[in-house]
């Protein structure tokens, strides 16, 4: 009797061993076959980026020359000939101008949002505002700058409609930024300030801006980065012009990103050419611009 | 010390003005786009959602409709081009948030801390790269690759499902979504890292201990902890897709009057329109081509902008749900 009950009681052990095992093998399987998608997701998004650059770094290598800073661009019905130099200074002009207007609203709104009134009314309203600016399309704050500035205004396709257009899709990011940045910056720094009988403004500007300064100025260089491959925002407010800007206002400006652009649809062999440098220039200024962010924050973890 | 007070509230007040900036900002937008828009609104009405036909009719004569000056015969439908807008923004995100969050679980789980790294910067790197220099590449490379070596065989291989079989076109809706997906990616991937990252520790060392295998542990703990923000990155990359402009101008092929039947079917988006049409708009005399293409920019703010409050609030909600669980553990 005790006999049969013991090996029923094996026989029962062995079988559920066997399942827990096989189950165990099944797990383990699910296990390294997920692992192995992941990688694939990985390589699925790295594939595309590293052949973009290696194809553009490539051939914008093998067709640039002086020329391309040396000339500006001649475009006719038959051929395109020169550089790029009214494009490269035209893109200059446009991120100087348009961070002279960005920089300054955008780190004093964040400076108001951190310092003044961080748990304000005013303070939320900016906040709420900034994130619907910073989700409006490219193409519609483009119009929206073509039908106020260029239209309404008066002020023709010129670099400081261009500009302006280029700054409000900016301003939101450096606002954030900026706040972001001060508000790690520790509370006893400012209390230590404050016990020392700084006023505000001067513990804002000796204490809090200077201990925030990394994280602010890799906020500014992103967003100039993100602003100088933009176009949908240029295409109707800065037009295009092929020669060096002269004027601020009623004077269209070339830039790169429109080269990429328009002369990417022309037929002519030339045309393409010029399109390509101008990627392989716009690739080489925002990857150079986010190594300098990335090295800014390593030089902020340091401290 | 009153100087100093002095100082203080002119600070201040300086502030508050460079942050209210943002309030006329969008008063400037919004104010612009309606007024602008209304024509259209009043001249074409509820026919501009439901209609496909867009039909400036440039050599048709003035005529004043409701108060509102356009020319005879021109018919505004806006339909192709918010079917082509919503459905190449959901292609995107069909193909692009399970590679994205298969992204962020290898970044934040299986990845070593070295390779996470690198792999990171080049995914935000992605990220910062011009949206014409995908639409230049997508010309160059992708648009062939697919016409030749992959459109073919999904037409014949896949011809009972729905949308695949059908001829196969150079630039279009597959060109489109694959492109947006690629944008789109880095977003989604580094903003999901973030919140499965700060799924706390001891949770998963609990699983771990109760013999959870590595991917176990991910979808019993992590995912369910970090679901929320994931989401939220989901709709942001959605928002982001639904606005892009010079990506698809390049490969959406462009379409007009028509609805896209099969995967490989020329489009055309709201955005990809509009960067292209204004040119011609200022060629009516009227000024009903650009109040219509106004019209279309306002139902796009629409969109992008209720996708994106709906999306910061989900990842806002994400991340402080999880950091209060790491304070409570």
């Amino acid at each position: 009797m005790s006999e049969t009950v013991e090996a029923l009681w094996q026989d029962d052990f062995s079988y559920r061993r066997k399942r827990i095992q096989a189950r165990l093998l099944r797990r383990r399987w699910i296990d390294r076959v997920i692992k192995v998608l992941t990688v694939l997701a990985v390589i699925a998004l790295l594939y595309p980026l590293i052949d973009m650059i290696l194809m553009f770094a490539y051939k914008g290598a093998t067709l640039i020359s002086t020329t391309i800073f040396t000339q500006v661009t001649a475009l006719n019905s038959a051929t395109v000939t020169g550089g790029l130099q009214n494009a490269i200074s035209g893109t200059l002009l446009l991120i100087a101008l348009s961070s002279a207007i960005s920089v300054p609203l955008g780190v004093m709104g964040g400076i108001y949002l951190a310092e003044f009134s961080p748990r304000g009314r005013l303070s939320g309203l900016i906040r709420f505002v900034a994130d619907i600016l910073a989700a409006v399309p490219s193409i519609v704050l483009g119009y929206a700058g073509l039908l106020f500035l260029v239209l309404y205004l008066g002020w023709g396709f010129s670099a400081l409609a261009g500009a302006l257009t280029l700054s409000v899709f900016m301003f939101p990011y450096i606002l954030r930024t900026t706040e972001l940045s001060l508000k790690n910056v520790p509370q006893s720094y400012r209390e230590a300030a404050m016990a020392l009988g700084s006023s505000k403004t001067n513990m804002i500007s000796r204490v809090t801006l200077r201990a925030a300064l990394p994280g602010i100025s890799t906020g500014i260089i992103l967003s100039t980065s993100i602003a100088s491959g933009e176009t949908a925002q240029l295409l109707y407010t800065a037009g295009y012009s092929g020669f060096n800007p002269t004027a601020l206002l009623h004077s269209p400006v070339g830039y790169l990103t429109y080269v990429v652009y328009v002369f990417s649809q022309l037929s002519f062999p030339t045309s393409q050419n010029l399109a390509l440098v101008a990627s392989f220039l716009l690739l080489a200024f925002v990857i150079s611009l986010n190594v300098a962010a990335r090295l800014l924050v390593r030089r902020m973890a340091k401290g | 010390m009153r100087q100093s007070k002095k100082a203080d509230a002119l600070l201040r007040y300086t502030a508050a003005v460079c942050g209210g900036t943002s309030l006329i900002f969008i008063f400037l937008i919004l104010g612009t786009t309606l007024v602008y828009g209304f024509p259209s609104i009043v001249v074409n009405g509820l026919k501009f959602l439901t209609s496909i036909t867009w039909n400036p009719a440039l050599s048709g004569s003035l005529i004043t409709v409701h108060g509102f000056k356009t020319l005879s015969g021109a018919h505004y439908g806006g339909l192709v081009f918010i079917t082509g807008t919503l459905v190449s923004s959901a292609l995107a995100i069909i193909i692009g948030a399970p590679t994205a969050i298969g992204v962020a679980i290898f970044l934040s789980e299986f990845s070593p801390k070295s390779l996470s790294t690198i792999i990171s910067i080049l995914v935000e790197l992605t990220a910062g790269i011009p949206s014409i220099i995908f639409g230049y590449w997508g010309l160059l490379v992708l648009v062939p690759f697919l016409l030749y070596n992959i459109e073919p065989s999904l037409s014949q291989k896949l011809w009972f499902l729905p949308f695949f079989h059908g001829q196969v076109y150079s630039s279009g809706l597959f060109a489109s979504g694959i492109i947006l997906a690629l944008m789109i990616i880095p977003i989604i991937a580094a903003i999901s890292r973030d919140a499965m990252r700060q799924v706390p520790l001891e949770q998963r060392e609990g699983a771990k201990a109760l013999g959870l295998t590595h991917w176990e542990v991910v979808k019993s703990i992590v995912l369910p902890n970090a679901k929320m923000a994931i989401a939220g990155s989901i709709l942001l990359g959605l928002g982001r897709a639904l606005g892009e402009t010079m990506a698809v101008v390049l490969v959406s092929g462009s379409a007009i009057n028509t609805l896209p039947h099969t995967a490989y079917a020329p489009i055309n988006t709201i955005a990809a329109f509009m960067a292209q049409s204004m040119d011609s708009a200022f060629t009516d005399p009227s000024g009903m081509y650009v109040s219509a293409l106004v019209e279309l920019a306002l139902i796009l703010l629409l969109i992008t902008t209720a996708t994106n409050i709906l999306a910061r609030l989900l990842v806002r909600e994400g991340f402080i749900s999880s950091s209060e669980k790491v304070v409570r553990v």
